[in-house]
């Protein structure tokens, strides 16, 4: 069992595990052992939970062994976003205002693979609660990019898209709020879908932008991506905007989408003349306008459409976010859970050094900024203004989708930047979000997958818009390109001694 | 309006805001129980306590109750309406947050109405919405305190009023009346010693004939109808003596102290907290639509006013009967249920209000049952008073006994032969007899009616005490005669 085989997939070690042709405790292990070695310089896992793992393996083969059915996700390698709420695990959402907390509850996601007979390997690096684009906001570390450890993975979730490229899980669970899955998913080279607003439960996923917050799967290659999100999805009583509608045969879009010739034959592909503004990398550029190419020689029919909006998309996305993040953030007070400061001597002290010394530099940018943008008198200034900015950018994309199936775009301006290089103004590290916030703005899905590398050998990566509950079409598009070019064959070296 | 004004120059305007927690089974936001007095923190769960990444899911119940309150108070129930954060830090609100209506709340407009020294009156109101309540701080010793969060997430509505209370026996009579309405639909206990019923008043003097409203304070902290009506009459005095000074109103938050009988400042306008409102991202907008309003509405149980009208008018009780029936649901229903029985309303009346009630300590306790005299024995011992089987003195010693031993009017009859001799043959034969054993008396009755006591006397022993008095003095004159 080699973790980095082409045959390391989801696709490939369910049917085997299924079949008893391989154990689920030789995947885990054959993991295991890989984390332990490549991590060390990586720094994906935050935790890793190898007892956790091997019960979860042994229990999927006591299954086939009794002839039970051992679940879609039959020993299937996890890691899962330190965002995700694990009974009994800590959960620590990469701050130090949470360590220690252990959540008395699952959260949905994570509760649905595991019934699917996923096995977590542990908890990965992020941004503090999940706000960043480079993992340079994490509390308990940063994760280095396997392609180059000078540069970013992206972010926030930006171990697990690390960890899925290095082949350190087989699959991921991340989360997207402004581009959280597809920016680090871009950067290290993998599949990440963020799937339509409450397509997937929020319940248990620690909140950073109510609204905004999407969690979804990261893979190496679309049919696995497709696949995870299939067992992820669907309506959940804890979560009142969690969408009833049945959730898509995901994983045989992807499948159709692979079938050889014309499989795009009548598929309208919109390319938005808003996502190649000034700024973008000519390689980025290049890489995405050659993925356009291959998707008319698969059959797609290339039609230009304009997203007026998209420049007030940024503006808008950081006036949501930061009020709902100053909101959703409120209940870290040292009363009830995680860390809380030592002796304070009134309750207005035990609140303010508890939430200034457990909070780092960008929670507390964006408490203040949220703060400011609720208080009383300027709520129709900036709050009520962006609601309806937003409501403007959702109608461009649903004007959008009456010309075409999909858009698809570069999902990050540019490749991996390096350790430091925007850390000393936020409003760059922002900018970083600007193809990839407008979707989380109108709720509407997309994909990010690897399209090509920049001559420093930094992966590039293709985002696929679709319109509401469109998964079905992300797939069917990304699976055409996939199975077109080999991008998503390419490994990163091994690092393991290296630092 | 009261005819007479609370203070003789200023008119005093009061407005208002009533929480009132439902009686759902489970929290507004999730699933853990709402029943008052569990070991602090047993009732709890992971949404209650606002751990991180749990989300509230509106309960359905709560909706109906609101919808119902809304309803009998005649507001107008918004088609759609939603829900908001309400920001501030303190350690028995979980969030950091509460969970409230702000812009669109579910019902507006409609009014209270009750009797004031039996006259129809009603407060109009200006809204209510819903929200989560808090837990509770308990202060122990040396600085240390405890945060109870069984209370955090069970369903409040809270009710404005408009400024149209005159006094602070109306505040008084307005939040009883909340109460009523309250316990009549069925949504709510509304206790106020438990915090199931809280009330804060909005308290502002002008002079007489002035349409600007004065500087008001918000007084808090009154945990009865009598410390709402002292709360009341302490601040008119306080707000009085200042302006008689010449000094102004300060706008802030007042505490009653009840043990001391005065308001004291909590906070002023300037240290007030700045909510920063927002609509709450986790819920959808709430969609209250025809027909779960028409569900609701044949669903609704009759209220005082209603039930004070049919009392006073088909049933021809007076008003002051009728306002002591229907002050609380359990009471109209006994008497209710005591008439369907076959007892007479006026009687019916008579006997719940001077014996049944007095034997209880809250009208609930009529419910259910635990009571020992159940209405349709009641109608029974009424029954056997109307027939002229028991005396009135006679019934009220059987009503005691009754309720003393859980048993039927027609069983202590029976079993103590208490029946009255009310048969005509017998008691002539009786009276006959008597009358014929006392020749002297009999010739000395026409000059001396007052031997009539002797006479009835007589019978009575005669009969064992069985005699109905009403029929034997008939008799008696007629042979006497």
């Amino acid at each position: 069992m080699d973790p980095r085989a082409a045959t390391s997939t989801i696709a490939s070690i369910v049917p085997a595990v299924r079949a008893g042709k391989i154990r689920a405790r030789e995947v885990a292990d054959a993991y295991l052992e890989r984390i332990a070695r490549e991590d060390a310089a990586l720094g994906c896992y935050v935790r890793v939970d190898a007892e956790g793992a091997r019960r979860s393996a042994d229990a999927v083969d006591a299954a086939v062994k009794a002839g039970r059915d051992p679940g879609p996700l039959a020993g299937v390698p996890l890691g899962i976003k330190d965002i995700f709420c694990t009974k009994g695990v800590e959960t620590a959402c990469a701050s130090k205002i949470l360590r220690g907390f252990v959540p008395p509850y699952e959260s949905t996601v994570t509760a649905r693979l595991a019934a699917a007979g996923a096995v977590s390997l542990g908890k990965l690096n992020m941004d503090e609660f999940a706000m960043g684009s480079s993992n340079e906001n994490s509390a308990v570390g940063t994760v280095k990019n396997p392609w180059s450890l000078a540069h970013v993975p992206g972010g926030s979730s930006g171990g697990s898209a690390a960890a899925v490229a290095a082949s350190l899980c087989v699959g991921a669970t991340g989360t997207d709020t402004g581009g959280s899955i597809r920016q680090p998913a871009s950067l290290c080279g993998v599949v990440g879908i963020k799937p339509t607003y409450g397509r997937v439960s929020r319940y248990g996923v620690i909140a950073f932008a109510s609204s905004l917050d999407h969690p979804g799967p990261f893979a190496r290659t679309v049919e696995d991506t497709a696949t995870l999100l299939e067992v992820m999805a669907g309506a959940d009583p804890l979560d009142a905007t969690s969408v009833p509608q049945p959730v898509g045969a995901y994983a045989k879009a992807a499948r159709a989408g692979r079938q050889s010739g014309s499989s795009l034959n009548g598929v309208r592909v919109g390319v938005p003349a808003e996502y190649f503004a000034a700024g973008m990398d000519p390689e980025v550029e290049a890489a995405v306008r050659g993925a356009h190419e291959e998707l008319a020689r698969a059959g797609a029919t290339l039609v230009p459409v304009s997203l007026p909006h998209t420049r007030y998309a940024i503006a808008t996305y950081y006036l949501v976010c930061t009020a709902e993040a100053s909101s959703n953030l409120s209940r870290y007070d040292g009363v009830k859970y995680g860390a809380r400061a030592a002796d304070p001597k009134s309750l207005e002290e035990l609140y303010a050094r508890t939430r200034g010394e457990g909070f780092g530099r960008e929670p507390k940018r964006r408490i203040m900024l949220g703060t400011y943008v609720l208080r009383a008198g300027y709520y129709e200034a900036y709050y009520g203004k962006a609601l309806r900015a937003r409501r403007k950018i959702a109608d461009d994309f649903a004007a959008a989708f009456a010309k075409c199936d999909v858009l698809v775009t570069a999902t990050s301006p540019v490749p991996a930047f390096k350790f430091g290089e925007r850390m000393g103004d936020p409003l760059q590290m922002y900018l970083a979000d600007v193809l990839t916030v407008a979707p989380n703005l109108a709720g509407i899905p997309a994909l990010a997958q690897p399209c090509g590398f920049s001559t420093m050998g930094l992966p590039i990566g293709l985002q696929v818009m679709g319109p509401p509950l469109g998964e079905e079409a992300c797939f069917r598009v990304a699976g055409a390109y996939e199975s077109r070019t080999s991008w998503h064959e390419k490994r990163p070296p091994d690092v393991g001694g290296l630092k | 309006m009261t005819a007479t004004p609370m203070h003789p120059k200023y008119e005093v305007v009061i407005g208002l805001e009533v929480h009132v927690q439902l009686a759902t089974k489970s929290k507004i936001f999730s699933w853990s129980s709402t029943a008052f007095g569990a070991e602090p923190n047993t009732e709890t769960d992971p949404v209650c306590l606002g751990m991180p990444g749990t989300l509230p899911v509106l309960n359905a119940a709560a909706v109906e109750a609101a919808v119902r309150l809304g309803l009998a108070a005649g507001c107008k129930i918004r088609p759609r309406c939603r829900f908001s954060r309400k920001h501030y830090f303190y350690p028995d609100l979980p969030k950091g947050f509460q969970i409230s209506q702000f812009d669109e709340p579910i019902c507006e407009g409609g009014a209270i109405k009750f009797r004031l020294h039996g006259e129809p009156h009603s407060v109009r109101l200006t809204r209510i919405h819903m929200e989560e309540d808090a837990g509770k701080n308990l202060h122990a010793a040396a600085g240390v305190s405890f945060v109870d969060y069984n209370r955090a997430g069970v369903p409040l509505c809270e009710i404005v009023s408009e400024p149209d209370v005159r006094s602070a026996e109306e505040a008084a009579e307005y939040v009883r009346a909340i109460r009523s309405l309250v316990r009549y639909l069925g949504i709510g206990d509304g206790n106020m010693e438990e915090g199931s019923l809280r009330c804060d008043a909005n308290v502002s003097l002008r002079l007489h004939g002035e349409t600007k409203l004065g500087t008001k304070a918000e007084i808090k902290n009154m945990n009865s109808f009598k410390n709402v009506r002292d709360a009341v009459e302490y601040e008119v005095k306080r707000q009085a003596t200042l302006l008689d000074k010449g000094e102004r109103i300060v706008q802030e938050t007042r505490l009653w102290d009840a043990s001391r009988g005065v308001t004291q400042s909590m906070r002023s306008k300037e240290q007030a907290h700045d909510y920063k409102y927002f609509p709450e991202p986790d819920l959808p907008p709430l969609v209250v639509d025809e027909a779960f309003l028409a569900k609701v509405r044949a669903t609704q149980p009759p209220l005082p006013e209603e039930l004070f009208i049919k009392y006073t008018t088909e049933q021809g009780l007076s008003p002051q009967d009728a306002g002591v029936l229907v002050a609380d649901r359990a009471t109209a229903r006994y008497f209710d249920s005591s008439v369907s029985s076959g007892a007479p309303a006026k009687p019916a009346a008579n006997w719940i209000i001077n014996e049944v009630l007095a034997r209880v300590s809250d009208p609930r306790d009529l419910e259910g049952d635990a009571v020992p005299v159940p209405a349709k024995n009641l109608a029974e011992l009424v029954g056997c008073v109307q027939s002229g089987t028991l005396s009135s003195k006679q019934a009220k010693d059987v009503f005691a006994k009754m309720w003393a031993e859980k048993r039927t009017a027609g069983d202590i009859v029976k079993a103590e032969g208490l029946a009255q001799v009310s048969d005509a043959g017998a008691l002539e034969e009786a009276c006959k007899r008597v009358v014929a054993a006392n020749p002297e008396e009999a010739s000395r009755f026409k000059e001396n009616p007052k031997l009539m006591g002797f006479f009835v006397g007589a019978v009575m022993k005669e009969t064992g005490g069985k005699a109905n008095p009403k029929a034997v003095n008939e008799i008696l004159r007629r042979l006497l005669g």
